[in-house]
């Protein structure tokens, strides 16, 4: 399966390519939505939210840190979600190429992967330039993003896969995951900080594998902080599980797949 | 020759569970049964040679589809297995899975990159598949404002732009229009000298005859014939009619030329005897003349009262393509409440217009205009003859036309 696959490499790239260039035909402004629309939805939290929050950030006395604090968190989450979201109906999407084409199916999901990536760099380099009209000069501790990307789109890619075979079937999935993916969101310290959060509902919070992984772009970004590396251990080990279990339905379930399409 | 293809005991399964955590459940190791079964192919098996010409005809939901999939490899069989030695390309269904945002020139990329080629390959073929495509500046538009035959075109010159070494085409061609049809059979024909075998699903039956060395009739999702192209075909002409009308026979025979003879229906009226006779001396001709007067003489009798009797005659040549076909209904002559036990004799005089070669009446016994609704018998090629050019002058064709050349020279 993965030989197959390294045959198909240089399609996989230049799909990326293709990816990113067909998302936005048909629009004006381009490539630029992808980074306008994250930035939109930072200042809109940070508009409503900034007089709230200004006061509870620890440790930072900045006007500019709640906005800094927003646009890592968001950056990081939306890499997870743009994985997890696109893979879950990459398989339906793509549908009627797997119907006609005999080809490693598994080049979709990773076309996805590469294509949300190179996205993510493009809206870190956006999210960059914003800082330095806050004031606020990246330092080296932006490398520790890299095991971040890293860890997250692992986890996104793991889980989104089997999501995306199980979709195919039951179609549901898709329809609960936009549901959930909300909820999840807001079960994540992104736009709030970890401390407003009530007794109650901090071990959930503990629990979520995004939220030490959110945590370390908003210690990196903000503070110039190394993450916590133990904290990191449950985001290692669910990704790990899902890129195995996402392997092994994906398997089982490839002589189906078409199938059921 | 080496076999390129081999598909051995290949079934296809899709089974439907009544939930689907337990069609999940199996993929783990469980083993629960699913619900309902629909078996699509059934345990086939043949080997497709170099530059075989194969086609897959039958009804639909015969499983023709489905096995081309398996072939190509988009669709897994549920046992059995297939070996290819080379390159497959397919055009199944309608395009290739185009992206409608994207232009022709872009999708080429795309699918051209599914398909295993390298973008630098699809590069040196652009031109090449631009030309063939002939779909002019709709090559650099989306292909969402394609005419469904646009799109058939520009998946067929990708599909070809490369000799593979199977060549798998299922119906697609039907939406092109005859230009490119015939453009595309050419491109076919050439693939298949040059060694390329070629599986073709098609319900023209011309087609069939023209192109394929080979034919496959499948029938509920098993092989039910396999062999040379008039003898499948015909098979499967009585089996069409046989369909409507239950209590049905079929036979074949092959005759010492090769003419193949199909004898089918439900035999309330049969044919007794067909001849082909000088229309003066009334003599049986096994070899007719061009220009001579010819008489073909049937005797038929029926065993039940039947309500109407049309006596139909379709007349080939060695490759099975259409010289001449008419029946009584078109010629208004249906016979009316026949009663068991009659003989009916019906004479055809004619002009042996044809050209030299060799022909045959395939003459059927109906109730209407077509044989689907009661085929009483149906005879192909029942009477065979051949055709010479004796007195006459030298000419080439099947037909002879009564011709002659008027020349005048002037200054």
């Amino acid at each position: 399966m993965l030989k197959s696959v390294w045959h198909y490499r240089h399609f996989i790239l230049a799909s990326i390519r293709g990816d990113l260039r067909g998302r936005f035909a048909r629009s004006r402004l381009g490539a630029f939505w992808f980074i306008l629309h994250p930035l939109a939805q930072a200042l809109i939290f940070s508009i409503v939210l900034a007089e709230v929050m200004h006061a509870r950030m620890p440790n930072i006395d900045s006007r500019a840190a709640y906005p800094i604090y927003l646009l890592s968190g968001m950056a990081a989450w939306g890499l997870f979600s743009e994985i997890m979201n696109r893979s879950i109906g990459i398989f339906i999407e793509q549908g009627s190429a797997m119907k006609k084409i005999s080809f490693p199916k598994l080049c979709l999901p990773l076309i996805i992967w590469g294509s949300a990536l190179i996205n993510h760099v493009l809206l870190l380099a956006a999210i960059a330039v914003i800082f330095l009209f806050f004031g606020h000069y990246p330092g080296l501790a932006w490398l520790y993003l890299i095991p971040g990307m890293l860890l997250i789109s692992v986890m996104a890619f793991g889980i989104g896969v089997f999501l995306g075979v199980l979709n195919v079937f039951v179609r549901d999935v898709a329809q609960f995951m936009t549901v959930f993916m909300q909820l999840w969101f807001w079960f994540t310290p992104i736009v709030y900080v970890k401390s407003v959060v009530p007794e109650k509902f901090r071990p959930l919070i503990e629990l979520n594998p995004m939220t030490p992984l959110v945590n370390l772009y908003q210690d990196a970004l903000l503070l110039n902080q190394a993450p916590s590396w133990p904290s990191l251990w449950p985001a290692v080990v669910i990704g790990g599980v899902a890129v195995v279990l996402s392997f092994v339905v994906f398997r089982r379930a490839s002589p189906e797949l078409v199938d059921a399409l | 020759m080496s076999v390129v293809l081999d598909i051995s005991h290949v079934s296809k399964c899709y089974a439907a569970y009544r939930s689907n955590l337990q069609r999940f459940a199996n993929w783990f190791g469980a083993s629960i049964a699913p619900e309902s079964e629909f078996w699509a192919n059934r345990d086939i098996s043949f080997q497709v040679k170099q530059g075989e010409a194969l086609a897959l005809i039958g009804q639909n939901g015969a499983g023709k589809s489905t096995l081309l999939k398996i072939i190509t490899g988009t669709v897994r069989p549920t046992s059995g297995s297939v070996t290819v030695a080379g390159r497959i390309s397919a055009i199944l269904e309608l395009g290739l899975g185009f992206n409608s945002e994207f232009t022709g020139r872009q999708n080429i990329y795309q699918a051209g990159g599914l398909m295993g080629f390298s973008q630098a390959e699809l590069t040196e073929l652009m031109p090449a598949i631009e030309d063939f495509a002939e779909i002019g500046e709709f090559f650099d538009q989306p292909t969402r404002v394609y005419s469904s035959g646009m799109q058939a075109r520009l998946a067929f010159a990708l599909a070809t732009a490369k000799r593979p070494d199977v060549l798998i085409v299922d119906e697609v061609l039907s939406v092109g229009d005859s230009y490119f049809q015939h453009k595309s059979f050419d491109r076919i024909r050439q693939f298949k000298q040059e060694g390329t075998s070629i599986i073709l699903v098609t319900h023209s039956l011309g087609d069939v005859r023209a192109l394929c060395d080979r034919v496959i009739l499948l029938d509920k999702g098993t092989v039910m014939k396999d062999g040379a192209p008039d003898e499948v075909v015909d098979y499967y002409n009585a089996m069409i009619a046989e369909r409507e009308n239950a209590k049905m026979t079929v036979e074949q025979k092959r005759n010492q030329n090769g003419w193949l003879n199909t004898r089918s229906g439900s035999f309330e009226v049969v044919i007794d005897s067909i001849m082909l006779l000088d229309a003066k001396t009334l003599d049986p001709v096994n070899t007719a003349r061009v220009g001579q007067q010819l008489l073909l003489k049937l005797v038929a009798h029926s065993n039940q009262d039947i309500p109407r009797l049309v006596l139909g005659y379709m007349l080939r040549d060695r490759a099975g393509h259409v010289m001449w076909g008419t029946n009584t209904w078109h010629t208004k002559q249906v016979i009316e409440n026949v009663t068991a036990g009659e003989k009916i004799e019906y004479d055809l005089p004619f002009t042996c217009t044809l050209g030299p070669g060799s022909y045959a009446f395939s003459p059927t016994l109906v109730s209407s205009d077509t044989h689907l609704e009661n085929n009483y018998e149906w005879q192909d090629n029942a009477l065979v003859f051949d055709v010479v050019n004796v007195d006459g002058t030298f000419f080439i064709g099947s037909s002879w036309l009564d011709a002659k050349f008027m020349i005048s020279r002037q200054g």
